[in-house]
């Protein structure tokens, strides 16, 4: 069987950039493993610009960003192979994967960097009552047909689900030359980024109806019409409130999973609430050897922090690999549900990191807390918190030093 | 078309027909089959509960009785040759209480009658001990181990592809509108102005049967549609229970049951509501919200968050209370108001069908090179890593895995595309390779896939539809090609 030092599943803008930060760590001895035909995963089909404004400094379209990394990958020459799919990780890092040159093949590794990414939430999964007429696609794919292969998908659009891919599309079909009557959210406010409110639907007038759903499919060939209604404070359709729109078109953003099948067979826990892997500090998983990263370890919207993420993995799948043994401690994070997770999820090292995390719902003047015990380590006010926009905060040495547990709260007025 | 007279001609591509089609095709004569929608296996054979039924529900002497036995008994091999999957997982019959207990009781005995082997009723630490997540207030269960599972649609794409393999046509949307009987042959005329001739018609036309009989002056019965939806789950979740679970059957059938899937999902559904509208299997909030509550009476903690698909078939339920088999008039057959266990019975209706065929001055002589054998298209998922690695020296298709959920690789949808039935559409290739089948129900492969159908049909990309008809997927191409 081959062997390989560090075997990164998944070229997109995490694998890539742990990659080059493991590279520069020293360790040459990389592969990806890539899917797809090139290079770069979702950025691919991701034209419009606002990439980079944390990382560059500069609004960089997907293609932009993902060529940045890219390039890196090139000079150094680290080795890749597209059209390959993994089938299988096995505990002990045996790595099972498949492609038209080499056939089923294995690798053990003595690093792997998961890194596949995550996938949208399918119609299918929200069983919505009606027809099941074409016309209904996730709004992924839709940006696929009419971003990667030039074709026009639809001409009068509903979508369902203000997730960023959705308002995102919402302006792209406008642009097409397609009429979006409505964006339907469940929730009373938008999973996705404000910028995106703003620059996709306030700039073309296309209404954001909050707490709204669909209820019924109609069509039995294309889709003809969808019944939107409004939702009660329990989520629940009001029946009084129900109204036909006359649509060819249903895209849905509503929500992203992460793709942790492979992690599965890893033996890797998961986090319940990110449904990624639970990940230390370094971003290695409850399996020896396995780092993970980029939206496959949580969602992230801004695509520079999952390269911020992955240069980590990568600096710590390449320790891991030299055999760095660094002093460990143990401190577990946990939240009080208004904050819903954290990433990591435990601090094993005595030094400055950066804490992920996302909160349940909108709050305004709130205060995020991290107490060991009764003893405060940080506490911040913050102006407004959003289900949509990660927030991340920086402890000190000094904050995490002799701590025992670390408990991630909102004081709210 | 050339108006080809045909010696059979049967109309409906559903398991049915599939099934008559391909019994009939191990004789020497010229057969076609006249389907009406864009591809077969588009109407109750594509949304049932996919159950291989023990046989105790139906009345004794009844044909439903008769089929179903028969029917369960064949089902074994006719998939072994079909390469179809079927798996004998048995079936439980969950009891709450006295009455239930009688009616189970009715069962065994009705059962036993119709020579449905191995039944008895087991008590609670048996069934408990079989099935740990099934309800908990079940006191008592009928256990039916040869109660089975099987694709429904996968039974009818390879008994129609088999069929063909045998020299049998298939024509789709040939929505048959007439019948004229010339005295010694039929000729049948679609809507669209397409007519073939045959000297034999077989009616399986499922919940149109009232109306093509009609069309040669037979008004015996009528056909209803019975609405049955369902919630499909996960491949994580089929290992809920082994068995398929029923609960004590009621007065609109068998109720709801929970069930795995061959390949490995776990199915809940029926519900049970009579409708007018033989077109509309829309799924509607009460349906799914019922069996999201009712579910609970068969297996506990079904996890309803894994639902990948929800569906809503139409039961063609006949106004006689049993399957209608007969030939009302010289050389015409109706097999109608089949509906459960229509699935199960289906190799024996096709046996059956034969031999009122016999009776008859149809010349039947066994053909010398009837290839009963359809390779399994599920070969290469379930190969090991030498024989995958076989096929891909072969073919280096089979090397790209196109759906990415079920790992369905390019190989294998060019082998579907190009096997008899050929599917034309996305659905077509879902029902064939699980392609677009799994949790992400198509987001990554179908725009593939629908490069791969328009590459192999010599179609525009935007010529390819979900199902045919109206159901486009791209309006018009919007770049220039670079």
């Amino acid at each position: 069987m081959k062997q390989i030092d560090l075997v990164i599943i998944g070229g997109g803008p995490a694998g890539m950039s742990a990659a080059v930060a493991a590279y520069e760590k020293g360790i040459t001895d990389i592969l990806i493993l890539e899917r797809d035909v090139a290079l770069g995963g979702i950025l691919r089909q991701c034209i419009h610009n606002g990439f980079g404004l944390h990382r560059f400094g500069e609004e960089l379209t997907g293609p932009e960003y993902a060529w940045r990394y890219e390039k890196q990958v090139l000079e150094k020459k680290i080795p890749y192979l597209l059209n390959t799919m993994v089938l299988d990780i096995s505990p002990d890092r045996v790595i099972t994967a498949t492609n038209t040159e080499e056939g089923v093949f294995q690798i053990q590794a003595k690093a792997i960097i998961l890194a596949m990414g995550c996938r949208e939430r399918p119609a299918g999964a929200l069983a919505i009552a009606g027809d099941r007429p074409s016309g209904i696609f996730s709004a992924g794919t839709a940006q696929k047909y009419v971003n990667m292969k030039g074709y026009l998908p639809g001409k009068n659009v509903v979508i369902l689900g203000s997730g960023d891919i959705g308002l995102i599309m919402a302006r792209r079909m406008t642009l097409e030359g397609a009429k979006v009557h409505a964006v339907c959210e469940l929730m009373p406010y938008s999973g996705g980024l404000a910028r995106n409110i703003e620059q996709c639907l306030n700039d073309f007038n296309i209404p954001l109806k909050l707490s709204h759903t669909v209820v019924k499919i109609h069509g039995k060939g294309r889709l003809e019409g969808v019944t939107i209604a409004k939702v009660d404070e329990n989520r629940r359709p009001i029946p009084e409130s129900f109204e036909y729109i006359p649509c060819d078109t249903l895209l849905l953003s509503v929500g992203l999973i992460p793709e942790n099948e492979l992690s599965k067979t890893a033996n890797v826990t998961l986090d319940r609430i990110t449904n990624g892997a639970v990940v230390d500090q370094d971003r290695q998983t409850s399996t020896e050897g396995i780092f993970a990263c980029g939206n496959v370890l949580h969602v992230h919207d801004l695509v520079d922090y999952v390269s911020e993420e992955a240069e980590i993995a990568g600096a710590s799948a390449a320790a891991y690999i030299r055999g760095e043994a660094s002093e460990r401690i143990n401190i577990p994070l946990s939240t009080d549900g208004k904050i819903r997770y954290t990433v990591p999820q435990t601090i094993t090292q005595k030094k400055e990191l950066r804490v992920y995390f996302r909160v349940a719902d909108i709050f305004r003047n709130a205060t995020v807390k991290v107490t060991d015990g009764d003893r405060v380590v940080y506490s911040r006010k913050k102006q407004k918190l959003a289900p949509g926009e990660m927030e991340c905060i920086t402890l000190k040495p000094d904050q995490i030093a002799d701590a025992k547990a670390l408990k991630f709260s909102l004081e709210v007025q | 078309m050339m108006k080809t007279l045909y010696d059979v001609a049967v109309i409906g591509g559903g398991v049915v027909g599939g099934m008559i089609a391909r019994t009939l095709s191990a004789y020497d004569l010229s057969l076609c089959i006249l389907e009406k929608n864009h591809d077969v296996a588009r109407g109750a054979s594509a949304a049932n509960s996919s159950i291989v039924h023990a046989g105790f529900d139906a009345k004794e002497g009844s044909m439903k009785a008769r089929m179903n036995v028969r029917g369960s008994e064949m089902m074994e091999a006719v998939c072994r040759e079909l390469g179809v999957k079927y798996q004998n997982n048995g079936s439980l019959v969950l009891g709450f209480d006295a009455d239930d207990r009688t009616t189970l009781e009715e069962l065994l005995v009705r059962g036993n009658a119709n020579g449905v082997k191995d039944l008895r009723i087991i008590e609670q630490d048996e069934l408990r001990a079989l099935e740990p997540n099934i309800a908990k207030e079940a006191t008592c269960a009928l256990h039916a181990p040869t109660g089975g599972i099987v694709c429904p649609y996968e039974l009818t794409l390879a008994s129609i592809g088999n069929a063909m393999d045998n020299g049998a046509e298939l024509f789709t949307e040939f929505e048959v509108s007439e019948i004229r009987d010339n005295g010694s042959d039929f000729t049948v005329i679609a809507k669209n102005g397409n007519e073939i001739n045959a000297r034999f018609v077989i009616n399986a036309a499922g919940l149109f049967a009232d109306a093509i009989a009609k069309m040669v002056g037979d008004d015996s019965f009528t056909i209803h549609p019975r609405r049955g939806e369902y919630l499909l789950l996960d491949r994580e979740c089929g290992g809920l229970v082994k068995n398929t679970i029923f609960r004590t059957p009621g007065k609109m059938g068998k109720g709801l049951l929970v069930t795995p899937t061959v390949d490995g999902n776990l199915l809940v559904g029926p519900t049970s509501v009579d409708q007018e509208d033989k077109t509309d299997k829309s799924t509607t909030l009460e349906g799914l919200s019922l069996i999201r509550n009712k579910s609970a009476e068969n297996a506990e903690g079904v996890p309803f968050g894994k639902t990948i698909t929800s569906f809503c078939g139409l039961r063609a339920v006949g106004s006689v209370g049993d399957f209608i088999i007969n030939m009302p008039r010289e050389r015409f057959v109706n097999v109608a108001g089949i509906e459960s266990p229509g699935l199960s019975s289906s190799p024996a209706i096709a046996e059956y069908v034969l031999e009122l065929l016999k009776n008859t001055d149809l010349a039947l002589e066994k053909k010398a090179d009837f290839n009963p054998i359809r390779p399994a298209t599920h070969a290469f998922r379930e190969g090991s890593i030498e024989e995958k690695n076989e096929m891909i020296k072969k073919d280096p298709a089979y090397g790209r895995i196109i759906c990415r959920c079920e790992g369905v690789s390019e190989g294998e949808i060019l082998a579907a595309i190009r096997q008899n039935p050929r599917p034309r559409d996305l659905d077509g290739v879902k029902r064939r390779t699980r392609a677009q089948m799994g949790r992400c129900q198509g987001g990554f492969c179908s725009p593939y896939i629908v490069e791969m159908l328009a590459k192999e049909w010599g179609l525009p990309f935007e010529a390819i539809t979900k199902f045919g008809g109206e159901s486009i997927i791209n309006f018009e191409r919007t770049k220039e090609e670079n």
